[in-house]
């Protein structure tokens, strides 16, 4: 059930947005990829090239006030919610102008002021969290919406489960989004469960779920408005399970013996999220090529500042070491 | 003045707070009409309503996360755990989550979230209901640890613990429930971080914690028969510890035990014993620092085994002779 851009009510701005906002996704992640094989970033990074759709059509339905949790392979989640590019790039960097001011690093991007509730290093830790500030939402009539972000490896965590059921039997306001790459670091997804569709774990806890294709991002947030439009009715939570694929490593040391090179070249060829999208506008004539340059030289204008500014930022001082720590 | 129980002080100090602030509630397994496993929460629900007494799930991985988002977005939840063994399924978000979320997000959230949770042995539990592993949770950075001894404390502790803008680990001894003292009814607070003299003496100065400052103060009596003066001070919370009243007392005295119920191997009373070591204060001191603890087992299920377990006034009354040659 693929949709294409004729059956979308979105507006020719929002679609060139979504567009941009994906581009921006992939180029932050080839500049702090070319950052690290450089030596100019430490620690490791997950990386999110090739899954832009889902964390861009995630968010479209999604205000302000509305709260992500998200996961190790997160910077794709943060910038489509409005965490941006320069202190993200600054935290990398490990730089106190970093939104974590050089405490949390790659895993831990939080940016509460835009509903981002921060990344996470535990896997399926997310979806608990969420629960809870949906139940703050509900509590206190706020009427926002959390979106959980987790991949497939997740939900075979007790976490994951757990966390499902308690929405489900209090009616939560969360929208949990599986990103189906089909695989935790090397573990295939066909090794590790014995069903064919992730969504169909919706069933066990009384939630309606769908399985769709997170590489097409006008799927993905029809799919996330329906979501939403449900859990701020009242009605609870949906379990989403978008099939998705990550064109790099799980990190840094990832040789990928667990994957052939030929999977790997039929996703990047035929399902890229980014050039589909951008042949679809330019086919419908929403987007002229000269457009998708301007855009194109924009984006990589915003990394070299979000670089510069991020190179020129101060260390954190050693006298902050204890600080924001009270027991 | 009027007597009420350990377990009424702190239902007294939750739903005081409850009133003065919607944004407090209490979530956990059975705490609604049934009133929780030990009745502590009786007649809230009535009085709250099930939105804000939150019966949950069996299910510590996801209650336990519930309930550091809701802190994370503005509620101030207290969570009991139904038995202080149970938080191993809830360690994740206590540990992973609560204790690190504010410092590794550079200090822009907060985890304000109270978790409740009944220890110690001597109720015929057996090993998975009986445990002192609160030591487990100093060993964390970010974490506070409290640990009353009375009903008294109980009720002043909590509140500061509802009030506190970090995760706080409170935790309740269930023979300890039903023991009764002398509490106001009108607000008051005792700040974590106190420690309180309990019985000032002048020989030796016992550090006990929880049920153990009991023990103490009857052991205390015995010795005081034969003459020895003994000074009881319960740290009250572990996390922060109040090292100046401890230390002080020891400079009067020259002699120290430490007790806890906890086992004795890796216990917080050897971070007090240590603490002393290294402060000024060791060269007050007349003999070698004496500890008391557990011993190295699993809870037994028989009684007399399991009262064996774990130190009683008698095993105080002896050390504390030893340590004065008697």
């Amino acid at each position: 059930m693929s949709i294409s851009i004729k059956e979308t009510s979105h507006s020719p701005e929002q679609l060139k947005t979504m567009l941009y906002d994906m581009m921006v996704i992939r180029s932050f992640e080839e500049t702090v990829e070319k950052l690290f094989q450089q030596g100019r970033i430490h620690g490791t990074m997950h990386l999110c090239i090739g899954q832009e759709a889902t964390a861009v059509g995630a968010c479209v339905p999604l205000t302000n006030e509305d709260k992500i949790t998200s996961t190790h392979r997160g910077h794709g989640h943060s910038l489509a919610k409005g965490t941006k590019v320069k202190g993200m790039m600054a935290e990398l960097l490990g730089k106190e102008t970093g939104y974590c001011k050089g405490k949390g690093g790659s895993m831990h991007i939080a940016d509460l002021d835009v509903g981002n509730l921060g990344a996470n290093g535990i896997v399926a830790a997310g979806l608990p969290l969420a629960t809870g500030a949906a139940l703050t939402s509900k509590m206190k009539n706020l009427g926002y919406v959390v979106v959980s972000f987790f991949g497939d490896g997740a939900t075979n965590e007790g976490a994951f489960h757990e966390a499902i059921n308690l929405a489900s039997v209090w009616d939560l306001p969360v929208v949990f989004f599986c990103e189906n790459n089909l695989y935790g670091m090397s573990g295939s997804i066909k090794e590790m469960t014995n069903i064919a569709n992730i969504a169909d774990r919706g069933a066990a806890y009384g939630i309606p779920s769908e399985t769709i294709d997170g590489n097409n991002v006008l799927e993905v947030a029809e799919a996330t408005e329906r979501a939403v439009a449900r859990a701020r009715e009242g009605k609870g939570p949906t379990l989403i399970e978008a099939h998705t694929y990550r064109w790099r490593g799980h990190s840094r040391s990832d040789a990928r013996k667990y994957r052939t090179r030929v999977e790997e070249k039929e996703w990047r060829q035929m399902r890229d999220p980014i050039a589909s999208f951008k042949e679809q506008l330019v086919a419908e004539n929403i987007l002229m090529e000269e457009e998708y340059e301007a855009l194109d030289k924009k984006v990589q204008a915003e990394m070299d500042e979000a670089v510069k500014f991020a190179e020129n930022s101060k260390e954190p001082s050693l006298d902050t070491l204890m600080n924001d720590i009270f027991a | 003045m009027r007597e009420v129980t350990y377990l009424e002080a702190i239902r007294e100090a939750m739903s005081q707070e409850m009133r003065k602030d919607d944004n407090v509630f209490i979530m956990g397994e059975d705490i609604g009409i049934y009133g929780g496993a030990f009745g502590l929460t009786n007649g809230m629900i009535e009085e709250f309503g099930p939105e804000r007494v939150r019966n949950t799930p069996i299910s510590e991985a996801a209650i336990s996360g519930c309930a550091v988002g809701a802190a994370m977005t503005g509620m101030r939840p207290i969570l009991e755990i139904q038995f202080s063994d149970f938080i191993m399924i809830a360690m994740d978000n206590i540990v992973n989550q609560a204790a690190k979320t504010r410092y590794m997000y550079g200090g822009k959230a907060q985890v304000p979230i109270v978790i409740r949770l009944p220890g110690g042995s001597g109720a015929g539990f057996a090993a998975q209901h009986s445990q002192s592993l609160e030591a487990w949770m100093t060993h964390v950075p970010g974490l506070k640890v409290v640990q009353p001894s009375n009903a008294y404390d109980a009720k002043g502790l909590m509140k500061a613990a509802i009030k506190d803008n970090n995760p706080v680990l409170f935790y309740e001894h269930k023979l300890l429930y039903n023991t009764k003292g002398e509490v106001p009814e009108e607000d008051y607070e005792i700040p974590l971080g106190q420690a309180d003299i309990k019985k000032e003496g002048s020989d030796i100065t016992i550090v006990a914690t929880a049920i153990m400052v009991n023990k103490a103060l009857e052991a205390a009596v015995e010795l005081e028969k034969e003459g020895i003066s003994v000074e009881v001070i319960d740290p009250r919370t572990l996390v922060p510890l109040d090292t100046a009243t401890i230390l002080e007392s020891v400079k009067k005295t020259s002699r120290v035990l430490v007790v806890y119920e906890a086992v004795k191997r890796s216990g917080y009373g050897a971070e007090i014993v240590s603490m002393i070591a290294e402060s000024d204060v060791f060269d007050y001191l007349d003999a070698p620092i004496r500890r008391l603890g557990g011993l190295a087992t699993p809870i037994p299920y028989n009684p007399v085994l399991e009262k064996a377990a774990v130190p009683q006034v008698d095993d105080i009354v002896q050390e504390c002779k030893k340590l004065m040659n008697k």
